[in-house]
């Protein structure tokens, strides 16, 4: 991958240039659909963009340098890892990549909850503490079936390579391992179901009640950015068109990320929160179980 | 720097996020208030949300006389929610303590704890009345503070 590639795909697609609006549309996808499942009318397209502007021209309240040093660097370290998770997404084929790459996409999807766990004790508050427990509780259970089923996708494909593994891994180990994914998908953004970790009417948000104005809005755009990696990296994995032109394949990206954010709030709107037990032995019994087929069919499998 | 300005206006009229603090209301006004946000009234579709966290909030809306136990709280959650906000008075009570006025236990009205931009008399007030205290709210704090 040379140097310029890899800012394009840093700065301008699938990095910044296109993440940062389409994690605004996804934001305001999310609130509009549930608003519509409820009967409501529902906040206006441009929302999710006025609530960033306006958090951010709030004035910072004064607070202990060191803690105010740790509040403003870890949303600014989850925004910027999740930009180079969305680097890395081998969108078009041949788009370079390196053999490794995905240990190094994994790495960077797991440092915004590490970071939301790390906010919520640095906070002092006490809601926020209660928020980080359960956010860690939460990425211990869904972590063995994430990794699980990429660990197999990776062993199917015989290559640790993202893009080698989106056009190679078998179909029948790409199934139970995409189903554990999407298993995965609603508690790492924090939805519904499985949104104990910032469970509002109960903890307020979670690790991020203590934070206010331009650390507030570096969270959500975090979180928005989540929504447009997690998507992505599914639709990646997914893909029907292997080899096809690189608009057909850049639309087709896009429309699976969009579908799924549709799919996510419908069923977040339709559910109930889980307890973090409950939650917890969703992700140990079922999503383990998605995720050992997937292993063993990619093991088994002539 | 008139555009970044009027952006930075733009963005505060179109949302602004509510905290809700209860100074020992009767419960009523409170009723009335979460009625915004259902699906009749639904207010996020002016961009309203309804924030669990003061340090979120953008409008303090603040039902109920202010009695000897909540002055404290009343006066923390003010200096947590950050520049530039605006105070709602909900109901009768906080404006001048309706029937409790003269109890001993009143501290109230609440203009004399916090300053107050927006009245919003009634015993409870309806939605509707709510509702334009609350977009007269979004006004005054559309022309506060810097951006």
């Amino acid at each position: 991958m040379t140097i310029g590639r890899a800012l394009l795909q840093l700065l301008v697609f699938p990095g910044l240039l296109y993440a940062v609006p389409v994690a605004w549309l996804m934001l305001w996808m999310e609130r509009k659909l549930t608003a519509r499942l409820q009967g409501r009318i529902g906040p206006p397209f441009y929302q999710p963009f006025f609530d960033f502007v306006k958090l951010l021209a709030k004035q910072p309240l004064p607070r202990p340098r060191l803690q105010a040093l740790a509040m403003s660097a870890l949303p600014v370290l989850a925004v910027a890892s999740t930009l180079g998770a969305l680097a890395l997404l081998p969108v078009f084929p041949h788009s370079g990549g390196f053999s490794g790459d995905l240990v190094l996409l994994v790495a960077l999807l797991e440092i915004p909850p590490l970071c939301a766990v790390l906010a919520g004790f640095v906070s002092r508050s006490l809601y926020g503490e209660l928020g980080a427990t359960r956010e860690a509780v939460l990425s211990i259970a869904y972590s063995l079936p994430f990794l699980a089923a990429l660990v197999a996708l990776a062993a199917a494909a015989d290559s640790l390579s993202l893009s080698v593994i989106s056009q190679q891994a078998m179909w029948q180990v790409r199934l139970p391992a995409l189903l554990a994914l999407a298993l995965c998908l609603p508690v790492k953004l924090r939805v519904n179901p499985f949104s104990v970790a910032n469970a509002e009417q109960e903890i307020y948000a979670g690790a991020t009640t203590e934070f206010e104005g331009p650390r507030l809005a570096l969270w959500e755009l975090a979180h928005g950015l989540e929504w447009v990696a997690l998507t992505g990296l599914w639709a990646v994995l997914a893909f029907p068109v292997a080899h096809a032109v690189w608009p057909l394949r850049a639309t087709v990206f896009v429309a699976i990320s969009l579908t799924l954010v549709l799919a996510l709030a419908a069923v977040a709107a339709a559910t109930a929160r889980l307890k973090l037990a409950q939650a917890a032995r969703v992700y140990w019994l079922w999503g383990s179980a998605l995720g050992a087929l997937a292993m063993v069919v990619a093991m088994v499998w002539p | 720097m008139r555009l970044v300005d009027s952006l930075v206006r733009t963005a505060r009229r179109r949302s602004p996020w509510l905290f809700h603090l209860n100074a020992g209301s009767c419960n009523g006004c409170d009723i009335e208030f979460v009625t915004c946000l259902t699906p009749r009234y639904d207010v996020e579709q002016l961009g309203i949300r309804l924030e669990g966290s003061p340090r979120h909030a953008d409008i303090i809306v603040v039902s109920g006389p202010v009695t000897r136990t909540t002055r404290a709280a009343v006066e923390t959650v003010y200096a947590q929610v950050p520049e530039p906000k605006v105070v709602v008075a909900l109901g009768s009570c906080p404006a001048s303590c309706n029937v409790f006025a003269g109890s001993p236990t009143i501290e109230g009205p609440l203009d004399r704890i916090l300053p107050v931009d927006v009245y919003v008399p009634g015993c409870p007030p309806r939605p509707d009345a709510i509702i334009a205290g609350i977009a007269e709210a979004i006004g005054l704090l559309a022309g506060r503070g810097r951006a």
